[in-house]
C-alpha cells in the first residue's frame, strides 16, 4: 500500500502514542484495582475486586506489548537505547507484571487463608510497582537523560530517579488509583460497592494534590515540557479540557452518574498523554544535557518501507482488535457476580 | 563471565523456560476444538465435561505463558540493543504483526473461553474456542518468521557501515517467507501438538490405572492417541524436509548435525555417539550414505564437511553440543511415534487397558515432546553460532554496549527466582487439577449453553 505525501514517521509517533493511552486508560483501571485490592479484608470483596477485570486485564496488557512491539518496529534506536539503558528499571516493571499475572491466575486457585493472602499481596506489590515505574519512565523521558553521541544511554539506574521522575511515579500511581476506583464502582454492587464510594473521594483529592504539584513542577523546573503550549496560545484549549475533565469527576461521582465519571477520567487521561506528546515532538527520547544527542522520529526510526508496511498492518488489524475489545466488554457488561468459574 | 556470556545464558534460561508454555498451549488449543467440535456434533456429555475439564488446564498453562513471554519482547532491547537496531526494521514488523494479529485475539477471546460458558451460546463460545486456538498458532507464526529470518535471512538489504549498519526491509513477503520459514514453522508446529496431544494422553491413562474418570478418560485418551499419533508422524515428515532445508541452506549446521567434517558422497548417519572435536572425527556407528539420502535424497550425493564449509574454526558451532542435542532430538521423535502407534494399536484392539506397562509408558510419555521442543531449539540456535544473524551479524556484536556483566547477573538470579517459583507453583496447581479431576456437575450444561444451539434469541 503506498501512502503519498504521508508523514510517516510523525504518523507512528501518534500511533504509538494512541497504543500507550490505550494500555493508560485500560490497564490503568486494572492496575488501579490492584492498588485498592489490600483495601478491604473481606475474602468476598476481594474476590469481586479481581473479578471485575478478570476476563478483560490480560487483553489490557497486551496493549502494552503492542505498544512495546511497535516502538521496536517503528523506531528500533528508542527501542534499544531505552531498553538497555533502562535495564533495571525494566527488569523490575517485568518482575512486578509476572508476580501480578500469576497473582492473578492462581490466588483462588486454592482455599487456605495463607495461600489468598500472599498472592493478594503479591497482586498489591506487583500493581503498585508496575504503575510507578511506568511513572518514573514517562518522568524520565520528559526530564531528559543523557545519551552520548553514538546514541546509547549515558548514565546508571540511580540517574533515574531523580525527583521529577518519582513524583511523576507517585501521579501515576494516584491517576491509575482513582481510575480504577470508579471502574470498581462500576462493576460492583453491594457493601463493597459502598465502601468503594467512601473511599473514591480520598483517591480524587489525593490525585488532586499530585496534579498540582506535577504540574508547578513542570512549569518551573521542566520549562521545556510547556514551551509549545506557550508559543501556541490556542493549545491552552487542550490543558483547560483536561482541567474541566478532571473537575468533572468528583461532580459526577457526587451525583452517582459514575459511568461519565469513568469517561471524564479517561478523557483526562487522554488530554495528559495529548499534552505529553505535543510537548515531546518531534523527540522520542530527549538528551540532557546535551540536547544534539536526542533521540527524533526521524533518526530513530525504520526505514520508510518499514513504516509503510506497518501502517498497512495496522490499518488492517487495530479495526478487528477494536471491534472484538468492544464486542468482549460488552459481553461482561453489568455488575460481577461470582460463580465456580470466577476467580 | 563477561556479559556476552551472561546476556547469552540470561537469553537461554528465560526463552527455555518460555517455551516449556506456548507449545502446550498451541497443541492443547486444538484439543479443546476438537473436543468442543465433537461435543457440538455429537451432544455427548462427555466430550463437554472434556472440554471444561481442558480448559483450566489451558489457562494454567496459557497464563504462564503470557507472563513469561513479556520477558521475551523486552529482552531483546534490554540484553541486545545492537542486534534490536540491526534487525529492528526487519524483526520489528513481524513482532508487531504478532501483537496486532495474535495477541489480541487470543487474549480477547480467551475472556469468552474461560468465563463465558454460561455467558454466550454454544456456537459464539467453540467461534471464541477456535480464535484462541488460532491467535495461538498465528503468533508461532510470526515468532516463526522472525526467528527463521535469523537462520536464512531474506528480502532485505544492509544499509551504513560499521556500527551504524543495519537491514532494511526490501521486500515484505520475501522476508516472511524466507527459505527456512515454511519448513520451521511446519516442525514447530507439529512439535507444540504432539506437547499438547501427549499431556492428554497421559493424565488419560493415568486416570485408567487409577480407575477413575474412566469414560472421561477413555474418551479424552482417544482424542489424544490420534492427534498425537498423527501429529509424530507429520513430524516425521517434516523433519526430513527440514534437513533438507537445512542443508540447502546452512550447511555449517548441518554438518554440526551430524559432525561431519569432510565433504563427502554416501555421507553417513551417525545413530548415536560422541564428536571429537579436537581430532575431527565421530566415534559411533554409522548408516553409509543415509545423510546424503536425508540431506540430498540419494545416497551417494556429496554434503558440504564443516572444512568447506567454514575452514575458519571460529566461524564453527560447538559442534559435539550441537550434534548431541540433535540426536536427543531425532531419538524422541521416532520414540513418540512407536509410543503413539503401541498406544493406538492397542486401543484399537480394546486391549489397552489392561496393559499397565503400556499406559505407564503414555504416563510418561508428556515427557518426549518437551525434551525434544528443547532440544530442537537448542540445536537450531547453537548449530547457527557464532551468528546471531545468520551471515551478517556475530553474537558477540549483537549485545548491549552499554549493560555491565553485574547488573545482567543481577537480572539472572532475580529472573532464576522468580522462574523457579513459578515452576513450583505450576506443577502444584496442574497436580491439584488433575487429583481433582472432571467436574461431574460438567456432564451438564448449564446456563445460555443448556439451550439448543438454534433457539437462540
Amino acid at each position: 500500500m503506498s501512502f503519498g505525501s504521508l508523514d510517516l514517521n510523525t504518523t507512528w509517533f501518534i500511533l504509538i502514542g494512541v497504543l500507550f493511552t490505550g494500555y493508560a486508560m485500560l490497564d490503568g483501571f486494572d492496575l488501579g484495582v490492584g492498588l485498592l485490592h489490600l483495601f478491604t479484608q473481606e475474602d468476598e470483596e476481594r474476590r469481586m475486586m479481581l473479578n471485575s477485570i478478570g476476563p478483560v486485564w490480560d487483553g489490557n496488557e497486551v496493549w502494552l506489548v503492542t505498544g512495546g512491539g511497535a516502538l521496536f518496529a517503528a523506531f528500533p534506536n528508542v527501542y534499544a537505547t531505552v531498553f538497555s539503558g533502562f535495564y533495571l528499571a525494566f527488569v523490575l516493571l517485568l518482575v512486578a507484571l509476572i508476580f501480578r499475572a500469576v497473582a492473578i491466575e492462581f490466588r483462588g486457585k486454592q482455599p487456605m487463608r495463607w495461600w489468598r493472602r500472599m498472592w493478594d499481596a503479591g497482586f498489591a506489590a506487583g500493581s503498585l510497582l508496575s504503575s510507578f515505574l511506568i511513572g518514573v519512565a514517562m518522568g524520565n523521558i520528559a526530564w531528559g537523560v543523557p545519551i552520548d553521541a553514538r546514541g546509547e544511554y549515558a548514565g546508571t539506574f540511580w540517574t533515574l530517579l531523580k525527583p521529577y521522575p518519582i513524583l511523576l511515579g507517585i501521579t501515576t500511581v494516584a491517576l491509575f488509583m482513582m481510575h480504577g476506583a470508579i471502574y470498581a464502582l462500576l462493576k460492583t454492587e453491594g457493601p463493597l460497592h459502598n465502601k468503594l464510594r467512601g473511599w473514591i473521594n480520598n483517591t480524587i483529592i489525593f490525585f488532586i494534590i499530585c496534579y498540582a504539584v506535577t504540574t508547578m513542577a513542570t512549569l518551573l523546573y521542566v520549562p521545556h515540557m510547556a514551551a509549545r503550549v506557550r508559543g501556541n496560545p490556542w493549545l491552552f484549549s487542550i490543558v483547560m479540557a483536561n482541567m474541566l475533565a478532571i473537575a468533572n469527576i468528583p461532580r459526577e461521582i457526587h451525583r452517582g452518574r459514575d459511568w461519565r465519571a469513568f469517561l471524564s477520567s479517561c478523557l483526562a487521561m487522554l488530554a495528559l498523554m495529548g499534552l505529553f506528546g505535543l510537548e515531546m515532538y518531534p523527540n522520542l527520547v530527549l538528551s540532557n544535557p546535551a540536547v544534539a544527542n536526542s533521540l527524533t522520529i526521524r533518526n530513530a526510526a525504520s526505514s520508510q518501507k518499514t513504516l509503510g508496511i506497518m501502517l498497512t498492518i495496522a490499518l488492517i488489524g487495530m479495526p478487528i482488535v477494536l471491534a472484538y475489545t468492544v464486542s468482549i466488554y460488552w459481553i461482561f457488561r453489568g455488575k460481577v457476580k461470582l460463580d465456580k468459574m470466577s476467580y | 563471565m563477561n556479559v556476552l556470556t551472561l546476556s547469552r545464558l540470561q537469553f537461554t534460561l528465560t526463552a527455555s523456560f518460555h517455551y516449556i508454555y506456548p507449545p502446550l498451549s498451541i497443541g492443547l488449543g486444538v484439543m479443546l476444538v476438537l473436543m468442543e467440535g465433537l461435543w457440538l456434533g455429537t451432544g455427548k456429555p462427555v466430550y463437554h465435561q472434556m472440554a471444561r475439564f481442558w480448559t483450566k488446564v489451558f489457562a494454567l498453562t496459557f497464563a504462564i505463558g503470557v507472563a513469561t513471554g513479556i520477558v521475551m519482547e523486552f529482552e531483546f532491547g534490554t540484553n541486545w540493543a545492537t542486534y534490536s537496531r540491526y534487525v529492528g526494521d526487519v524483526f520489528g514488523s513481524a513482532l508487531a504483526a504478532e501483537g496486532i494479529f495474535a495477541f489480541f485475539l487470543e487474549s480477547g477471546f480467551l475472556a469468552v473461553l474461560l468465563f463465558g460458558w454460561d455467558k454466550v451460546g454454544r456456537t459464539t463460545h467453540f467461534f471464541a474456542t477456535c480464535m484462541v486456538c488460532f491467535g495461538a498458532h498465528f503468533s508461532a507464526i510470526w515468532i516463526v518468521v522472525a526467528n527463521s529470518w535469523m537462520q536464512t535471512p531474506a528480502g532485505f538489504h544492509i544499509v551504513g557501515e560499521g556500527m551504524n549498519a543495519r537491514a532494511e526491509i526490501t521486500d515484505f513477503w520475501a522476508m516472511v517467507f524466507n527459505p527456512s520459514f515454511t519448513d520451521r514453522l511446519f516442525h514447530t508446529l507439529c512439535g507444540a501438538w504432539q506437547a499438547g496431544a501427549f499431556l492428554v494422553v497421559s493424565v488419560s491413562a493415568w486416570y485408567l490405572l487409577k480407575k477413575k474418570h474412566q469414560e472421561f478418560a477413555r474418551a479424552s485418551l482417544r482424542v489424544g492417541l490420534i492427534v498425537g499419533l498423527a501429529a509424530s508422524l507429520l513430524q516425521l515428515v517434516s523433519g526430513h524436509t527440514s534437513a533438507r532445508g537445512v542443508a540447502k541452506n546452512q550447511p555449517v549446521k548441518l554438518a554440526a548435525f551430524e559432525g561431519l567434517y569432510q565433504t563427502t558422497t554416501n555421507a553417513p548417519l551417525t545413530l548415536f555417539g560422541w564428536v571429537d572435536e579436537k581430532n575431527e572425527t565421530v566415534i559411533g556407528p554409522k548408516m553409509p550414505g543415509m545423510l546424503s539420502y536425508l540431506a540430498q535424497d540419494s545416497t551417494g550425493a556429496s554434503v558440504t564437511g564443516l572444512r568447506q564449509a567454514a575452514p575458519a574454526p571460529g566461524d564453527r558451532p560447538s559442534v559435539n553440543i550441537t550434534f548431541q542435542l540433535f540426536h536427543l532430538m531425532v531419538v524422541i521423535g521416532l520414540g513418540m511415534i512407536a509410543v503413539a502407534a503401541l498406544g493406538f494399536l492397542y486401543f484399537w484392539r480394546g486391549s489397552l487397558f489392561e496393559k499397565r506397562w503400556l499406559l505407564w509408558l503414555l504416563v510418561l510419555s508428556v515427557i518426549g515432546p518437551q525434551i525434544a521442543n528443547q532440544a530442537g531449539w537448542f540445536a537450531a540456535e547453537v548449530g547457527r553460532q557464532p551468528w546471531i544473524v545468520q551471515g551478517l551479524l556475530r553474537t558477540s556484536e549483537g549485545r548491549s554496549a552499554v549493560v555491565q556483566a553485574n547488573t545482567v547477573l543481577s537480572a539472572i538470579l532475580l529472573f532464576s527466582a522468580v522462574y523457579v517459583l513459578l515452576f513450583a507453583v505450576f506443577a502444584y496447581l496442574l497436580n491439584d487439577k488433575i487429583q481433582h479431576g472432571p467436574d461431574e456437575g460438567d456432564l451438564v450444561p448449564a446456563g445460555k449453553l443448556a439451550l439448543p444451539e438454534r433457539s437462540k434469541p
